[in-house]
């Protein structure tokens, strides 16, 4: 039975890791040709114009500008693979470089909005079911939803009038130390708040509903025992699996929070690529994202998997 | 339909109709520059102010939300499209097709979408268009899946195959009889989506990518008057507002239509 289990996870995992091949061609796919796209020599557009000569010369060997276009592609997946990105248009520093430096500082944000969101969103979610059809559920509902709809460039920009413009309690942007990581991490975390709280008062109150709570009723255990042992810890698993597969989107978010507030991240490191169209670098920032998001779900679904034996993996 | 629903829908005719109607009502040209008013707050002349180049805030909303909604509708519409007709065969003929169409979904669905949104812009031109392609280009994986699940729950229902004992060919079946019952679970999804459309385009108005200047839409509104947030809060407070009302509205009345239909679809 055991051994099983094991193979059927490893069968699992290497499916999973099967999937990482069609994702990464579409996505090196897709900012290859704009490596092509791009008007004149495609070796120029990705090293750029100052490189000196001989970078020039290696790309072109590499990539093949002679061959056709599918070994070209190749050519090109293999400098991905050896971390060449190609160097920035503007400051000529090699983008893989920048986007290592920069890569702690967005997971250091994500992190934060996450430590930030969980507690408070599983809170309101819980209080939420509890009451649920009160106006305190209404109020944290409505709430939730509009968490939802705002725009974080726009919570971001009225986070910081607020806090560092009126009250001066935090730098507006810039980074460095956690004074700068506050806001930025809160207005990340405004709509991870929502969409967890709404997603544990559904599960909550579907487990609520299920039979079993009901034979433990029947059975006499008192009411906070109920709730803390049978309903809390059945709802765990789903939640945990929310909060991981979210970070991804903590991830995405980090783009739009990072410009408002100039944290020195990837995400704002592609906005000030997209503004110059500095292509190297938005392309290095996309397949880096591609690759960091599609990595975190894979490690989620085996944290669900060992969590909670009874998901079948498939 | 509850009565947060209700209301919500009436505010996004309302909203609908000032952008339609935006040349007729709108009191100036949003794209007139005023060097006499630059940067002024809201007053009776301007009634949300002006910005840095004395444009009329409130006609720049205005104008701007023509575009900002009709790209998030056209976004829509092009996912529902798209969704549907492959959602619909994936689940009626099912066999390899239905494997190999849904293994396509679970990959597009695997791909961080504004990421995804952000790269197709970047290669295509940047405007509205590049927006919508982009937007639908990931919207209607989730389209598909859904629509796909419900097909088949209900293809093997006696009236397919009455249709089928009556002699109707399969583009019959598909068109007439199986799509017109996909209309309420397509109505709640587009609900449940088109707050995230909303968003998408304005982040990626924001970011440069959709309409350019001087052509307004909320999102580049808000970045490009940024810079002055600090002196002219008004600049960036109002096109913010209109988007979050938007998109909150839309949420709503997604939630309000789901739990009248009784569906259950995640968000």
């Amino acid at each position: 039975m055991v051994k099983r289990g094991i193979s059927a996870i490893k069968i699992y995992l290497i499916k999973k890791l099967l999937l990482f091949i069609p994702i990464l061609s579409g996505v090196t796919l897709m900012t290859f040709t704009l490596v092509k796209a791009l008007p004149g020599d495609p070796v120029l557009s990705m090293v750029g114009e100052r490189a000196q000569p001989e970078i020039i010369q290696k790309f072109r060997k590499e990539i093949g500008t002679d061959k056709n276009t599918l070994s070209q592609y190749f050519g090109y997946i293999k400098l991905l693979i050896k971390g060449e990105f190609g160097r920035s248009y503007y400051t000529n520093r090699k983008v893989f470089d920048d986007l290592l430096l920069k890569f702690p500082n967005t997971l250091k944000l994500a992190l934060m909005a996450m430590i930030i969101a969980t507690p408070i969103g599983l809170l309101l979610g819980f209080i939420s079911a509890y009451k649920k059809d009160t106006f305190i559920d209404r109020f944290i509902s409505a709430g939730a939803v509009t968490g939802l709809s705002m725009p974080v460039f726009w919570s971001g920009l009225l986070i910081m009038l607020f806090f560092s413009l009126k009250l001066k309690m935090f730098p507006p942007s810039g980074s460095g130390s956690i004074r700068f990581l506050i806001l930025p991490a809160v207005t990340l975390s405004l709509p991870a708040i929502a969409t967890l709280a709404r997603i544990t008062r559904t599960i909550i109150i579907e487990i609520f509903d299920m039979p079993f709570i009901t034979a433990v009723r029947v059975k006499g255990i008192a009411e906070h025992r109920i709730n803390f042992i049978h309903v809390f810890k059945n709802a765990l698993i789903p939640i945990v699996t929310v909060i991981g597969l979210d970070f991804g989107s903590y991830l995405n978010g980090a783009v739009l929070t990072e410009t408002i507030f100039g944290w020195d991240g990837i995400g704002r490191f592609m906005m000030e690529g997209i503004i110059k169209r500095d292509y190297p670098v938005i392309m290095g920032c996309v397949i880096t994202g591609t690759v960091v998001f599609v990595f975190i779900n894979l490690l989620v679904d085996i944290i669900y998997h060992y969590l909670d034996p009874r998901v079948r993996l498939k | 339909m509850n009565k947060s629903g209700k209301i919500s829908a009436a505010i996004l005719i309302l909203i609908s109709l000032f952008s339609i109607f935006a040349p007729f009502i709108s009191p100036y040209n949003p794209e007139m520059i005023d060097l006499d008013n630059l940067k002024k707050p809201p007053d009776a002349d301007h009634l949300l102010g002006t910005d840095n180049k004395g444009r009329d805030i409130l006609s720049r909303i205005l104008y701007g939300g023509r575009i900002s909604i009709s790209v998030a509708v056209a976004s829509a519409l092009l996912s529902i499209g798209i969704g549907l007709i492959i959602g619909i065969c994936s689940g009626y003929f099912g066999g390899r097709i239905d494997t190999a169409i849904m293994a396509f979904v679970d990959l597009i669905l695997s791909f961080p979408a504004l990421l995804l949104a952000i790269g197709i812009s970047v290669i295509l031109p940047p405007g509205i268009y590049t927006v919508m392609i982009a937007i639908a280009a990931v919207g209607w994986a989730s389209f598909a899946r859904v629509i796909r699940g419900y097909i088949l729950t209900i293809k093997e229902a006696l009236f397919i195959d009455a249709a089928k004992a009556i002699g109707c060919n399969e583009i019959r079946i598909l068109f007439r009889y199986l799509m017109p019952q996909c209309i309420p679970l397509i109505l709640v999804m587009t609900g449940m989506k088109l707050g995230g459309y909303i968003l998408t385009e304005a982040s990626l108005s924001f970011l440069g990518l959709g309409a350019q200047p001087p052509t307004a839409t909320w999102g580049s509104m808000i970045s490009a008057n940024r810079t002055y947030f600090s002196s002219a809060p008004w600049m960036v407070i109002f096109p913010g507002l209109m988007i979050t009302i938007t998109a909150l509205c839309v949420n709503i009345l997604g939630d309000s239509l789901r739990d009248k239909y009784g569906l259950k679809i995640k968000r």
